[in-house]
């Protein structure tokens, strides 16, 4: 059962089952990272913005200095009309890169892994964004799909393609990160897996690769939150600043 | 031999794993439906917490703080820089009030030195005024003496030596006739005298 490597991701009941109607909202382990993520964010800020002394103390630093990040990423990709959308950009980076963090601590459960959910705030910020685009330009939004400069010939093509990007920046948005922490912890997995059953004698050899793995699935982990945030500043931009 | 046994050892639990793997799995968790009302449910809910309390409650402190803390900063600088220039103001004062007092004091002791020097011009002169009276004095006194000199001494011969003749003769002797005499010898024999 534990040498199964999925069995990682899979979701259960914590307490009792809660129904609204027909649906089962139920507490689950997922649910539970959700909350801790959450609150080890809110609380590591709290701290880090509670009193504001000349010299700021370790955690006012973190948060400050998670602060100028984002907020740099922020305005490098987008620019500065994208300021009204800080603090959701901040959130999304801090909720996802927490999620993946705690994830890379054994026996927890990796919330982002599950595609559900990196698919629910893909789609709410594809859709999101579409809204942004069609405020402030109209229908001019629509230009996005039509490219300055292509022979009209290829134009009709050109267009298609276009709008299949478009569409399917949700799914490759959730599916990237989904499949990173999933691939990564499985991964991690399979290669603890061989650590046991070849023993003391072969299991040295995936030991080191473990090790390894477990510094590269940080990396990926800060990664992931990473890409997620900038590629939302850049779909921001683009419903924002129209370059077409 | 032993490198041989090693990895025959990883490929057969390679196999005995995928073995294992097939028997167990039932696919990937993620795509079981069962709890996926719930992850949404419970995603919205602390995301939508997590947002509202970052974006009403914690940002705005540390964009305000790190506000603070660059106004204060700035502040700082300002006020370094006006103490500098102060400062500076100060030295070019002080180097000034320096310089001016260098000035006094020469002056100081120029005049000083002038008014030494006329002080002593002055009373060398009055000295030497003094001398020159007390000189004038003396020499007056030098000629009234020689100009009297002769006179007394005359009358000294005249009277000596009508004393004399009176000793030696017994008899009265004109005065006028022996001053006569005198006079005369005087005028004659003076200059070897009286050095005149």
């Amino acid at each position: 059962m534990a040498a199964n490597p999925m069995t990682q991701f899979e979701v259960y009941r914590i307490g009792p089952e809660i129904k609204i109607g027909s649906f089962d909202i139920s507490f689950t382990n997922a649910s539970l990272f959700m909350v801790v993520s959450s609150l080890a964010i809110l609380i590591i800020f709290n701290l880090g913005s509670k009193k504001n002394s000349m010299l700021p103390n370790k955690i006012q630093l973190l948060a400050e200095l998670s602060y100028t990040f984002v907020s740099k990423m922020i305005s490098d990709t987008a620019g500065s009309k994208a300021k009204p959308y800080f603090a959701f950009i901040f959130s999304l980076f801090m909720f996802v890169l927490f999620c993946n963090m705690f994830g890379m601590i054994p026996y927890t459960f990796t919330v982002t892994s599950h595609i559900i959910v990196t698919f629910v705030l893909a789609a709410f910020i594809f859709i999101g964004v579409t809204i942004i685009g069609f405020i402030k330009h109209g229908f001019g939004y629509l230009k996005l799909f039509v490219p300055s400069g292509v022979p009209v010939v290829l134009l009709p093509l050109i267009v298609v393609i276009e709008i299949i990007s478009y569409l399917s920046r949700p799914i490759s948005l959730s599916v990237r990160l989904f499949a990173n922490m999933m691939a990564g912890h499985t991964m991690m997995k399979v290669f603890g897996g061989f650590v046991i059953s070849l023993g003391i004698v072969g299991g040295w050899l995936p030991l080191s690769f473990s090790v390894a793995l477990t510094g590269l699935e940080i990396l990926v982990a800060f990664l992931q939150a990473y890409v997620f945030a900038i590629l939302t500043c850049i779909y921001l931009n683009d419903a924002l600043n129209l370059h077409h | 031999m032993i490198k041989k046994y090693f990895f025959q050892l990883i490929f057969f639990n390679l196999f005995f794993y995928k073995e294992v793997f097939a028997a167990e799995s039932g696919g990937m968790p993620q795509l079981n439906p069962e709890f996926w009302i719930s992850q949404i449910f419970w995603l919205t809910l602390t995301f939508g917490i997590l947002y509202i309390v970052l974006s009403k409650l914690i940002l705005p402190k540390i964009s305000a703080n790190l506000e603070l803390r660059k106004s204060q900063i700035q502040e700082n600088i300002e006020a370094a820089e006006k103490q500098r220039k102060d400062s500076d103001l100060k030295l070019k004062e002080f180097e000034e009030i320096i310089l001016k007092s260098k000035s006094e004091a020469k002056n100081i002791f120029k005049e000083t030195r002038e008014k030494a020097l006329k002080d002593i011009g002055f009373k060398r002169e009055t000295l030497e005024k003094q001398i020159d009276e007390e000189i004038k004095k003396a020499e007056k006194e030098i000629n009234e003496l020689k100009k009297t000199a002769p006179e007394k001494i005359n009358k000294i011969a005249i009277e000596t030596s009508s004393e004399i003749l009176k000793n030696l003769v017994g008899t009265e002797i004109n005065n006028s006739s022996i001053s006569a005499i005198v006079n005369d010898f005087s005028k004659k024999n003076g200059n070897k005298y009286y050095d005149n």
